[in-house]
């Protein structure tokens, strides 16, 4: 559903996505690992057009990524995201942050929005929190608004730019349970993360990147305990016994 | 009773006259400068680079004209290429061009002000950019640039007495007016002074009220 060719993206005459090439079937956990400033997150901001790219192509559910075409709009309907800020609407409660873009973007009826949300808002565990601001909320509990907010959408995949960096540690696990669960639900996700635990245990595919293009790819089991390049035996080596 | 408050009695229905035309005055033009000043901020934040240097340079040429000058335009040379407007509508119109330039720098500090993340949050959930500023940017711009604008409805009610330069009869005009014509100088500017302030210890407190709450 996610088709990327050949894909290139500069800042300025600095190249950070040197030709990546990857698809992304319907239903599939790709988690993306790879040292930082290697361009994980371009891809994903390249993905839903956040950033745009120089070279190459992006295809979503056969639309042509383009984020100077109307059908951006579309595009960004069907690919949600997750940032590593939050990036909740402080202003608006947790229920009025995950009914918003279905609402004013999708046209939805408000009370058909609000039952949704409100049950969305349960499946994360925060069915108790709907009237609450972001600012009273914990780093754990305000992405899983985010991530609420996300699915509120009915998007066909999700893109989560490491969703748990900002958080403090003992706030990961909420998250990562949240989203282990849309995993075995089916959900289509491709996650930038330096968990590689989570990456392990619930990735269908792992991508590692360095330097702008994909080193190694494949099962968990093979990417992550059986590295091929030693690219990759380096980079797990440093975030896996980095004293 | 004493001279002074028989005259103040007689002067005060004729000063209140003037006050209302300074009331007149602030309003008319603070509702100018304010939409205005909206609009040269959000062309300033538009992201197109025409309409973002339009507003800059009309900013700075607005920021450089005295607010006097510019009413002796509007009043004394617009006549000259057949636009006549009368005084009191030179004054407001003058006033809020002039003050429209700090309303927008106001509006545009406080747009910026906001977290770009959830400006990225609300264009990857597919809103456009009027959706994101209605939705998501301007409810909190707003908050921000409340206390400020607060202040500028003071220093807009002072500056409206510039409107006498051009023969509008507000608070400050008709004090010298009467000032002029029977001499009792201290007991006229004394009240005038007072009325003014009388009118912006409203606003002070006001001012004061949403400095407190955007701190919160």
């Amino acid at each position: 559903m996610i088709e990327i060719r050949g894909l290139q993206k500069s800042y300025g005459s600095h190249q950070v996505i040197k030709g990546i090439d990857l698809s992304i079937a319907k239903g599939e956990v790709v988690c993306i690992v790879g040292p930082s400033g290697s361009g994980k997150s371009t891809i994903l901001r390249c993905i839903n057009g956040l950033e745009d790219y120089q070279g190459g192509s992006i295809d979503v559910l056969g639309q042509r990524v383009d984020n100077k075409s109307k059908s951006i709009k579309s595009i960004r309907t069907e690919v949600s995201m997750v940032f590593q800020r939050f990036n909740l609407f402080p202003h608006r409660t947790a229920l009025e942050n995950v009914i918003e873009g279905p609402v004013f973007v999708k046209g939805e009826a408000r009370e058909t929005a609000m039952v949704r949300g409100k049950e969305l808002l349960a499946s994360v565990g925060l069915g108790d929190k709907q009237d609450a601001k972001p600012p009273q909320l914990s780093g754990g509990q305000q992405q899983r608004v985010a991530i609420a907010r996300a699915l509120a959408m009915q998007p066909e995949a999700i893109l989560f730019d490491e969703p748990t960096s900002a958080l403090d540690p003992e706030l990961v696990g909420e998250v990562l349970t949240v989203m282990r669960k849309l995993a075995e639900a089916g959900l289509t996700m491709v996650v930038v993360t330096h968990e590689m635990q989570f990456a392990r245990e619930v990735a269908d595919r792992v991508i590692f990147i360095d330097g702008g293009v994909i080193v190694e790819q494949g099962p968990p089991a093979d990417v992550l305990n059986a590295p091929q390049h030693p690219r990759t035996q380096d980079f797990l080596r440093r975030v896996l016994h980095p004293m | 009773m004493p001279k002074f408050l028989i005259n103040a009695w007689e002067f005060f229905p004729i000063l209140l006259q003037g006050a209302t035309l300074t009331v007149l005055v602030a309003i008319g033009s603070l509702l100018l400068s304010t939409l205005l000043g909206l609009m040269w901020a959000l062309m300033r934040v538009s992201g197109i680079p025409f309409l973002a240097k339009l507003s800059a340079g009309v900013i700075n040429v607005l920021r450089g004209i005295p607010i006097i000058v510019m009413l002796f335009y509007l009043y004394f040379v617009l006549p000259d290429l057949g636009i006549s407007l009368t005084a009191l509508h030179a004054a407001i119109i003058g006033l809020g061009i002039s003050y429209s330039a700090y309303q927008a720098e106001n509006f545009r500090a406080a747009i910026e002000s906001i977290d770009h993340g959830q400006i990225e949050a609300a264009q990857a959930m597919g809103m456009g950019w009027g959706m994101t500023m209605r939705r998501v940017v301007l409810p909190q711009a707003f908050k921000v640039a409340l206390p400020p604008y607060g202040n500028m409805m003071i220093m807009m009610l002072k500056d409206s007495s510039q409107a006498s330069t051009i023969t509008v009869a507000e608070l400050a005009l008709q004090g010298k007016l009467i000032a002029t014509s029977t001499f009792q100088n201290t007991t006229v500017f004394t009240m005038v002074a007072l009325m003014y302030l009388a009118m912006c210890v409203p606003l002070i407190v006001l001012v004061r009220h949403l400095e407190k709450r955007s701190k919160q």
